[in-house]
């Protein structure tokens, strides 16, 4: 841990996406200490205003403030973000060491399932999912779990398959521990570098998708907070109210922006090659 | 040796290795890796299997160990059958069966720290009692030459020599039986060969230990063995005595392969026997004799018909037509 803070120290981009990262983490935890207003209340006699004193972001049609609903934002866009990242890690990591470990007819099987995730477009993906399942936050979760799931079951089945070939696995064979512990105690902490990676990769990705999902309308419905949401809103104005597409849209490029600068640099650190 | 008892006894073991060609991955042909070999390998002995790579020599003692499912034949270790058994029963009895690797840069996990390395054996085969566990695993590290110090590092923060130290100590914690060493020195300097060399010895007096010791280095397999099973493309050639192996080669190519043994003594002229051609492919074996084809002294039967492997000497077999 303490070589990894050291070289991260020395990688200035990584630095300053990790920074943006906890800039953003901290201020989706104190979102209501920071944000001036409630996200939904509405200054009637204020509607579509431009950035002031009042309201730094300006406000939108309904007289809300722009800026709190971009704090709030935040939270929604992190929570959404890491449950579904968390459940498409989960599954991919179980389906990858399975295939990785088994390999054979259990292989074949699964990689073939998760090719067929993978012919789709993300976005339509995700979409025909929440379409099934009704838009909501938590089917918005589930759906984009579920979207990035191969992406992890490759990465770990291809991590898997790389580490079986060590001779330390065959030495476990050797001794006679189980195929279980044989998963859990020797190739689960050999594939986590690249794992995290595909982790803080796949959080920006997340957290774009889940504000696309919203702009069409399938994601975080109204009047929630959402990055996503209050593009969709503003889209119609954004001509002569251009502060209400800009500043959302603005939180989110530097949100992804943040996320992907870190993880390239966590790529390079964790590649055990560049030790 | 003779009149001891055979701790392992392996019978027309056979390895073969599907080849599979087109888009249909239909099996073509087989690598025969192991083409039938039988050997007996006696109490407290240590039993080399020597010949070039791509012989089979790893993939017997793998397939005897079940780390490569073997395809035919069987292997009695006192007397049960070791195939016999399902995968699961099987895992336990490896606690009596355990393998040294050639490699001790990757047969160590990196992640995991020497003393958890050593406790691994104990805690898959049912020591509970932590207290004990961790007294055993001080004393076999002091044993192969390690401090107690020293059980708390990653394997990355020692020597090659030290890691193969570290391999044994984890071989050995469980008190196995049956030992085999899969080119367990030929990754080690000189100096630091002869000194695993000197405690693998010293390990097999104290801990009445039997080695099945796989090299391709017939210098050192000249000092450590007790008897030398000669292989070529899966088959035995020829099995006897060390002493009577190294000064009466019977076969051909054992002779030529002893011929090409580096003398210590530049003034000592030797008489190289040079083969022609190279390892046939084990996929397509020649006819009869697998050697035949680069045999300085083949004649027209050694193409048409395999040689029986016969005892021409007390204790001394060789599998070649020039003896029957």
């Amino acid at each position: 841990m303490k070589s990894f803070f050291g070289r991260l120290r020395k990688d200035k981009v990584g630095l300053i996406g990790f920074l943006g990262i906890f800039i953003v983490i901290l201020i989706g935890l104190l979102s209501p200490v920071i944000a001036p207003y409630s996200p939904e209340q509405m200054f009637t006699d204020h509607t579509m205003e431009g950035p002031s004193k009042q309201f730094i972001f300006g406000t939108d049609e309904f007289g809300r403030d722009i800026f709190s609903r971009i704090i709030y934002g935040t939270q929604v866009s992190l929570k959404v973000g890491i449950i579904a990242v968390g459940i498409g890690a989960g599954c991919g990591l179980i389906f990858g060491l399975i295939s990785g470990y088994f390999q054979g007819k259990v292989d074949q099987v699964i990689m073939r399932v998760m090719d067929v995730f993978f012919a789709f477009p993300d976005i339509l993906l995700a979409l025909a999912i929440v379409a099934v399942l009704g838009p909501s936050l938590t089917n918005t979760m589930i759906a984009i779990g579920i979207v990035f799931t191969p992406v992890f079951t490759r990465t770990v089945r291809a991590a898997v398959i790389a580490v079986k070939e060590n001779e330390y696995i065959t030495s476990a064979v050797a001794i006679g521990v189980s195929p279980l512990n044989i998963i859990f105690k020797h190739i689960t902490p050999n594939i986590l570098a690249p794992f995290i990676v595909q982790i803080t990769l796949a959080l920006s990705g997340a957290i774009l998708t889940e504000a696309a999902l919203s702009f069409l309308g399938l994601g975080i419905q109204p009047p929630n907070p959402s990055w996503g949401v209050m593009l969709d809103a503003s889209r119609t104005y954004m001509e002569f109210a251009p502060w209400t597409i800009l500043f959302p849209a603005g939180a989110i490029v530097f949100t992804i922006f943040c996320f992907n600068l870190f993880g390239d640099s966590l790529r390079d650190i964790l590649d055990p090659k560049m030790k | 040796m003779a009149d001891q008892q055979a701790v392992l006894e392996v019978k027309n073991l056979k390895k073969y290795f599907p080849v599979k060609e087109g888009i249909l991955k239909r099996t073509k042909n087989h690598v025969k890796a192991v083409n039938d070999i039988s050997f007996e390998v006696q109490e407290q002995e240590t039993f080399a299997l020597v010949g070039e790579s791509g012989c089979g020599k790893s993939t017997t003692g793998r397939s005897i160990l079940r780390i490569i499912e073997p395809s035919e034949g069987e292997v009695f270790f006192k007397g049960v059958n070791l195939l016999d058994y399902s995968k699961r029963e099987f895992r336990k009895m490896r606690k009596d069966l355990q393998l040294i690797f050639q490699d001790p840069y990757s047969s160590l996990n990196p992640r995991m720290t020497v003393k958890k390395l050593l406790l691994e054996p104990l805690l898959t085969h049912g020591t509970t009692n932590k207290k004990e566990a961790e007294q055993k695993v001080v004393e076999i590290a002091e044993r192969v030459g390690l401090s107690k110090e020293q059980i708390n590092r990653h394997p990355h923060e020692f020597s090659g020599g030290q890691r193969q130290r570290i391999s044994i100590a984890r071989a050995l914690i469980l008190n196995p039986q049956l030992v085999i060493l899969d080119e367990a020195v030929s990754a080690l300097d000189v100096s630091i060969q002869a000194q695993i060399l000197n405690l693998l010895i010293e390990l097999q007096k104290d801990l009445k230990l039997t080695y099945i010791f796989i090299s391709h280095d017939l210098n050192v397999v000249k000092h450590i063995s007790d008897r030398v099973g000669v292989m070529y493309l899966g088959q035995m050639m020829e099995l006897s005595n060390t002493e009577d192996l190294y000064s009466n080669p019977l076969h051909p190519y054992t002779q030529s392969l002893l011929s090409a043994i580096p003398s210590h003594d530049p003034s000592v002229k030797k008489e190289r026997i040079i083969l022609k051609g190279d390892v046939p492919d084990p996929a397509n074996p020649p006819s009869g004799c697998p050697f035949h084809l680069r045999c300085p002294k083949a004649y027209e039967k050694c193409a048409m018909e395999k040689p029986a492997f016969i005892e021409k000497e007390q204790n001394h077999w060789v599998a070649c037509h020039l003896y029957e």
